[in-house]
């Protein structure tokens, strides 16, 4: 089948273009961009709205195996579909976790089956996520994990972490930290400053962030390997990421919607659907972050999706579970960045897809000949108010229930097939 | 109306003038208690059930009594050995006692937010009696009723509240609460002690215990829990009682006629000297007490009056929907 986009506003984030133009697909792949009508191809009139690559999310949770009632591959992959996300990266942070080449198997075996959206996973960089013994990194890599993180998890003991990134640094493979100053972070759930104190909660400095980032680092220079921090959330780290980048280490950095559209003060009276892993951090952090990811600093935006079910929430705050869905409020709540913080469509859809996609040496993320056609058709103005109990993940646990946001996804395409419209939804 | 709130979760919420509605109420209810005839009526007919998640005699006792003055069946249930222990939910044994109908519900629990928690699930009063490192809201009233009476205001006194500040729930609610009636506010212990961002909450921070004190009206201390003692916050016991104890050396430094507070229960010689705590003169430490029953009086009395107008509009609601 034969596709003809017609009157789009096409966002390329290899070009940093934002222009309308025509773009034809065929047998899964983008075969012309502003080409004339092919014959016999189905015209699909844009109207002038978006067409960008499809969203690349990089550290998706999902309740399989383990917590199917949280989120099975089935929900999580109609959620991505519904909100734009072409290709899901599982992380490994499943029961068990994702820590040999067999539960890698079936997980992927799984959701081929089950999910319209592309599926690739992250495997553990140590036995159990528990940082002491190495998994097996080569195995792994040949059944396709793209990356090696234990997730929120730190490897305390710094030999362990070591040996992991000499070991993968051989291999070419990829790890993902999560920098944090493990002892300093222990039990905290809330960012240490006045709003902490005054509400009574436990608290991190945000320099637990740095000090972690500043071990990762020295790790980096001696072994060399290609190292990704899951999230960076304060400013404080930034000095110290932006000197790896300069110094020529392998790093990139990433960072989640929510850090990027909410602060500490949203927490409010112990609101436990903004708790998160690192908490949220103060509005001067939040505006560094936004800053780093317009000037590239921070290269990855994800939606750090991790459902929770309601009895994981309604707890007290110290107690509650951590973590928010994101699949379905990624795009929207990244217009945020576009409509009040001034960011580019291009600027935004290079940290959705196209650095993503790079890192882990996928093919998709770019609008350009012989790119696989995983687009996202999308108005960028659309108001909507979001009612958790519409989204399709299980778990309701979003931030943003009742807010007011402006970004709808108006169909997805996975490979040249529509695997979402906003009519059939919407019907 | 001069006081609005259908709970009292903290000071946080409360205006000056609710503060103020209070504590005049309280007054009344000293005289009440002083008498030999201690009966109110203002919870005559209601139930009011206390929920202690962390063990606590003082406190307990101190809203039983308040209960029983005004006419209130009470019942104590200590949390800390029951249902919990068998899994069940906060919110769970919240919804099972407001099956049960009570009007007031007394919550002392180890998480701090976890009585606005269990506010949120029930439809009565619910007043907190603690949680976490967050609020003791009855705490703060009944130390601002004490000044008050001692000090015959509760404005532009200096104030020096000392010790262990960052784990203190009363420290919190005090410093709310006098600052909001405009007091000058000093937080006197070592760093370790101190919450963080201490220095945006608009009051002085002192590390040496002398200077804190200078010129003091009223000098706070706070209960140092033992644990906290043994090299993690600070070196010692002998250590922080030379440089954070109370003693009449360092309460010279206060104002001649300052008055020395203290939550209980005490570590005599830790954080207090033994004879300071027994001057009569200085100490009010057992007004404290005192004024505890009667704040707690009023505070239960104003809520159950806001209680019983919400319930009378919505029997008129219904009775005019169905009219």
């Amino acid at each position: 089948m034969i596709l003809y986009f017609h009157n789009a506003r096409l966002i390329d984030p290899e070009a940093g273009e934002d222009r309308l133009g025509s773009l034809t697909l065929e047998g899964g792949r983008i075969t012309a961009l502003d080409g004339d009508c092919p014959a016999g191809a189905e015209v699909i009139d844009c109207a002038g709205k978006c067409l960008a690559p499809g969203i690349v999310d990089m550290g998706v949770q999902v309740g399989e195996p383990g917590a199917q009632h949280k989120e099975s591959l089935r929900s999580a992959g109609l959620a991505a579909a519904k909100g734009g996300v072409t290709t899901l990266v599982l992380r490994p942070d499943t029961d068990p976790a994702i820590d040999t080449p067999e539960v890698l198997e079936y997980v992927t075996r799984r959701a081929m089956a089950r999910t319209p959206v592309n599926i690739r996973a992250m495997a553990a960089l140590t036995r159990g996520r528990e940082g002491r013994e190495m998994a097996e990194i080569s195995f792994l890599l040949d059944a396709g994990a793209v990356a090696f993180t234990d997730g929120a998890r730190v490897v305390r003991d710094t030999k362990v972490l070591g040996r992991c990134m000499s070991y993968a640094k051989g291999l070419g493979a990829l790890i993902i930290g999560h920098p944090q100053d493990p002892g300093l972070s222990e039990g905290a759930c809330a960012t240490s400053g006045k709003f902490a104190s005054l509400r009574g909660l436990p608290a991190v400095s945000p320099m637990a962030e740095r000090m972690g980032l500043d071990r990762d680092m020295g790790l980096v220079e001696m072994t060399g390997v290609r190292y990704h921090a899951d999230q960076i959330t304060s400013a404080r780290s930034l000095p110290a990421l932006e000197r790896a980048k300069r110094n020529g280490l392998q790093v990139t950095a990433g960072i989640s919607i929510h850090h990027l559209t909410l602060n500490e003060f949203d927490v409010g009276d112990y609101r436990t659907f903004f708790k998160f892993t690192p908490p949220l951090r103060s509005e001067d952090d939040r505006r560094a972050m936004v800053q780093a990811v317009a000037d590239g600093l921070i290269d990855v935006i994800c939606s750090m999706h991790s459902p929770q079910d309601e009895e994981s929430k309604r707890l007290p705050f110290e107690e509650a579970a951590a973590g928010a869905v994101g699949l379905e409020t990624l795009l929207p709540a990244a217009m945020r960045l576009y409509h009040s913080e001034g960011l580019s469509l291009p600027q935004i859809w290079r940290a959705l897809a196209l650095n993503p996609a790079r890192l882990l040496g996928l093919p998709c993320g770019r609008l350009a000949v012989d790119a696989p056609a995983d687009l996202v058709l999308f108005d960028p103005d659309a108001p909507f108010v979001l009612d958790r109990f519409a989204l399709m993940s299980k778990s309701k646990n979003t931030p943003f229930d009742g807010a007011r946001m402006q970004g709808r996804v108006l169909a997805t395409y996975v490979a040249g097939a529509c695997v979402h419209t906003q009519e059939k939804a919407d019907a | 109306m001069s006081f609005t709130k259908d709970h009292l979760l903290g000071i946080e919420p409360l205006s000056p003038t609710e503060i103020t509605t209070l504590l005049d109420l309280s007054e009344a209810y000293v005289a009440l208690n002083r008498s030999s005839e201690k009966h109110g009526t203002a919870l005559a007919g209601m139930t009011q059930i206390n929920m202690f998640f962390e063990a606590s005699t003082r406190t307990q006792a101190s809203f039983e009594l308040a209960g029983k003055r005004l006419g209130a069946d009470v019942m104590n249930m200590s949390m800390a050995q029951s249902s919990l222990k068998k899994g069940e939910t906060l919110i769970d044994t919240a919804l099972t006692l407001n099956a049960m109908h009570p009007d007031l519900l007394v919550v002392r629990h180890g998480s701090s937010g976890a009585v606005n928690l269990l506010a949120e699930k029930v439809n009565c009063a619910v007043l907190n009696a603690g949680d976490g490192k967050h609020e003791h809201p009855t705490q703060a009233l009944l130390d601002a009723l004490t000044i008050r009476r001692k000090k015959g205001r509760l404005h532009r006194l200096c104030v020096a509240i000392c010790g262990d500040i960052a784990h203190s729930r009363v420290a919190r609610s005090n410093l709310i609460l006098l600052g909001k009636m405009e007091n000058r506010v000093r937080l006197v212990g070592p760093p370790t002690l101190m919450p963080k961002g201490v220095e945006e909450f608009g009051v002085e921070v002192f590390d040496d215990m002398r200077a804190g004190l200078e010129g003091a009206d009223v000098v706070m201390m706070l209960r140092l829990q033992r644990e906290r003692m043994d090299g993690g916050f600070v070196p010692s016991e002998r250590e922080y009682f030379h440089r954070y104890g109370l003693d009449a050396e360092k309460l010279a430094y206060a104002k001649e006629d300052a008055i020395v507070m203290h939550p209980g229960p005490m570590n005599r010689g830790v954080e207090i000297d033994g004879a300071i705590a027994d001057d009569i003169n200085r100490s009010v430490i057992q007004e404290q007490v005192e004024m505890g029953v009667a704040v707690r009086m009023a505070a239960m009395d104003l809520l159950a009056r806001n209680l019983r107008r919400k319930r009378e509009r919505a029997r008129l609601r219904e009775a005019a929907a169905h009219g």
